[in-house]
């Protein structure tokens, strides 16, 4: 068989080392991005449909803006730090333990193992008998099997975002008593630039990158 | 068949790789970003014709997951909605910006947030 996922494997590395070398914040930000999509094609290829789909949206699409988000706060490029021992040690410690976890866990795709003979024979059964109206055996068990674990997930969820609005509501909230001030500053510095502006909202210098796309 | 669109497609995504690695100015790096997730999006497609379906007792059960393609189509939203954030980011500066504040920017000189030269310069 074609090696495609060796082959995304070894992008995925070059990509991971380009990230930690890149100095340039928002040339790193794109990387982790692309990142994201190689290890959502992986996931894809290897049959994990609905890890792949979190992985797509959430590392690739909302994590990047994030980041970027946090880019317009802070600095555009990394400071250089010394070399230090104790971090390196630190993660290949870690690495290592991780590394040597996976060695218990069986081979991919193998029908033998532990899992795929205890309690996943019976979910799948039980899709195909009980469950007629739903196709689909992971939408069975996170919806049935698991429906009041699923509820409690969406209500930490409720809760998450509900405390984000309350936090990010107040503060909009507040910014037209910011903008007011400025509104008359706008005022005083001149009329004319302003209307100037507004007529001509494309501005010949810089709305040539939009020309060009 | 397949093997043939699957080699050209990873073709493809080493050399967007390489753009967005070498990538001299900003826009080179969300072109090749881009770039690589119609890659992706191409790869799942291709991968869902390939990938047959087998029973535990390995009987093939459907030649290919023409599901695949749904997917896909969702993964090239997500590109294209990252990649407009990305670039407003990059014109205005900040992605919750004002509109009256961002003229205003763009009157008085174009603000590059990314610390490179100058993004639209040659090459």
């Amino acid at each position: 068989m074609f090696p495609v996922e060796a082959i995304l494997f070894v992008m995925l590395i070059i990509t991971a080392f380009a990230v930690v070398r890149q100095t340039n914040l928002f040339a790193a930000a794109m990387l982790t991005g692309l990142f994201s999509l190689l290890s959502a094609g992986l996931f894809t290829l290897m049959d994990a449909v609905d890890v792949a789909f979190t992985e797509a949206s959430v590392g690739a699409g909302i994590s990047t803006i994030l980041i970027l988000g946090t880019l317009a706060l802070t600095a555009k490029e990394e400071n250089q730090q010394p070399f230090r021992l104790l971090p390196l040690v630190v993660v290949l410690i870690t690495g290592g333990a991780l590394l040597i976890g996976t060695v218990d866990m069986p081979a991919y795709g193998d029908f033998g193992a532990v899992t795929n003979h205890r309690i996943a024979p019976d979910y799948i059964a039980g899709t195909a008998s009980e469950f007629e109206h739903i196709p689909n055996v992971v939408t069975t068990v996170l919806g049935s099997y698991r429906g009041y674990d699923t509820l409690g997930e969406t209500g930490v969820i409720f809760t998450a975002s509900l405390g984000v609005m309350a936090l990010l509501g107040g503060r909009r909230r507040r910014r037209p008593a910011d903008g007011a001030p400025d509104d008359s500053m706008d005022d005083t510095t001149g009329d004319p630039a302003d209307d100037a502006a507004e007529d001509s909202s494309e501005d010949p210098v810089t709305g040539g990158p939009e020309d060009a796309a | 068949m397949f093997w043939i669109a699957t080699v050209g497609i990873l073709i493809t995504m080493v050399l967007a790789l390489a753009r967005a690695l070498k990538g001299p100015t900003v826009f080179d790096r969300i072109l090749a970003v881009n770039m690589f997730g119609t890659a992706t999006v191409l790869l799942i497609c291709v991968a869902g014709f390939q990938m047959g379906m087998q029973t535990t007792a390995g009987e093939v059960i459907a030649d290919s997951r023409p599901e695949f393609v749904d997917m896909a189509l969702v993964y090239a939203l997500v590109n294209f909605v990252g990649v407009i954030a990305v670039l407003k980011f990059v014109r205005f500066g900040s992605l919750g910006h004002d509109d009256r504040r961002a003229d205003q920017q763009d009157q008085t000189g174009h603000q590059d947030p990314t610390g490179q030269q100058d993004p639209r310069g040659p090459g």
